[in-house]
């Protein structure tokens, strides 16, 4: 293979879009969770076990994390492509990252629904 | 007024260092360019690059004072002492204050900077309606300084593969321009995570643009194009 710089790897505006959409979800669900709480006013093992009994709580959680999954391998994968040089090795990086993402998701899954 | 000015002669220096001027000089009206000729009287082997000392060629292009700038257009002022002037970061040095723009023309080259037409030129111009050359304004007024690209740490990092902010505004100039038949593969063309996605918006571009233009608005108005042609 000769070495060019090559670029056109058309994928810049969708992951550019979906860290924007994902970003939105997490905020949402920051400040609903933030105000919940505050207005509940404490903060103890009852009230937790009480919000995560509800399914549109647990599906919005999920919907939370996957969101912050993504986001996070957008921002991940920026971060290795302007450090690290080597096409092999960021390839290699690449897929631990999304792998280790995915046993994330997989794990939330196991903790939301109590598994 | 007191003057730090980076040179380097990579023909008998073996690292770049600064050098102290003392100039007897009243700043007055003088722009800062006028002063580093007259330092260029005392010591000839201070090398720059300029023309037509009136903010329109871009040749004199510098960091001054940290801060990236046009000599010409500088008033000497609105410095501080000592003055302290260095070459465009991010570029090789050539010598003293001059850089190689050569990767610099390289992403402005890519963007294709010039109309791309496939109809037969009619007898007189292509003409455009006030409202759409109204469009050019803030986009064609750019004269390749370099002040913004080189100001921008995305492209010290991927001069390579990032276009630019100069380049960048370039390819929404002819984006925007009804003449032009290309939006199409010139949108393309940048749908790369590096060509245009590596723009942070973190504005550098728009803070020391010397002909007040703003790149970040430019790319901005790229990336809702792009967002508009997917949904």
């Amino acid at each position: 293979m000769v070495n060019r710089v090559v670029v056109g790897a058309h994928y810049g505006l969708r992951d550019w879009m979906i860290q924007r959409i994902t970003a939105v979800v997490m905020a949402v669900g920051s400040v609903a969770l933030a105000g919940y709480l505050l207005l509940k006013g404490r903060f103890d093992y009852d009230v937790w076990t009480g919000l995560f009994a509800s399914l549109p709580v647990r599906t919005f959680s999920l919907l939370f994390l996957l969101s912050l999954f993504y986001h996070a391998w957008v921002g991940i994968r920026d971060v290795v492509m302007d450090y690290v040089k080597s096409a092999a090795v960021r390839l290699v990086m690449h897929v631990l990252v999304i792998l280790a993402l995915i046993l994330y998701a997989i794990w939330s899954v196991q903790i939301l629904w109590g598994m | 007024m007191k003057f730090r000015i980076y040179r380097y002669n990579p023909d008998v220096d073996a690292a770049p260092y600064m050098q102290d001027y003392d100039l007897d000089v009243e700043a007055g009206d003088k722009m800062l360019l006028d002063a580093l000729l007259l330092i260029k009287e005392q010591d000839d082997s201070l090398s720059l690059r300029k023309s037509c000392r009136e903010g329109v060629c871009g040749s004199d292009a510098m960091n001054i004072n940290g801060r990236n700038g046009l000599a010409c257009i500088t008033p000497l002022s609105s410095l501080s002492e000592p003055v302290e002037l260095r070459p465009l970061p991010g570029l090789p040095v050539i010598r003293d204050l001059i850089v190689d723009m050569t990767q610099f023309f390289k992403q402005y080259h890519s963007i294709k900077p010039y109309l791309i037409n496939n109809d037969p030129p009619p007898e007189t111009e292509r003409l455009q309606s006030p409202e759409q050359r109204a469009h050019l304004n803030g986009l064609y007024e750019c004269i390749l300084c370099g002040c913004c690209t080189t100001a921008c740490p995305s492209f010290w990092w991927n001069p390579d593969k990032f276009v630019g902010p100069a380049g960048l505004l370039q390819a929404y100039r002819f984006i925007a321009d009804t003449r032009d038949q290309a939006t199409s593969e010139r949108l393309d063309d940048l749908e790369d995570p590096y060509r245009l996605f590596r723009c942070h918006t973190i504005m550098n571009c728009v803070d020391v643009c010397p002909k007040e233009l703003n790149p970040t608005e430019a790319i901005g108005k790229i990336k809702d194009m792009m967002v508009k042609r997917m949904v």
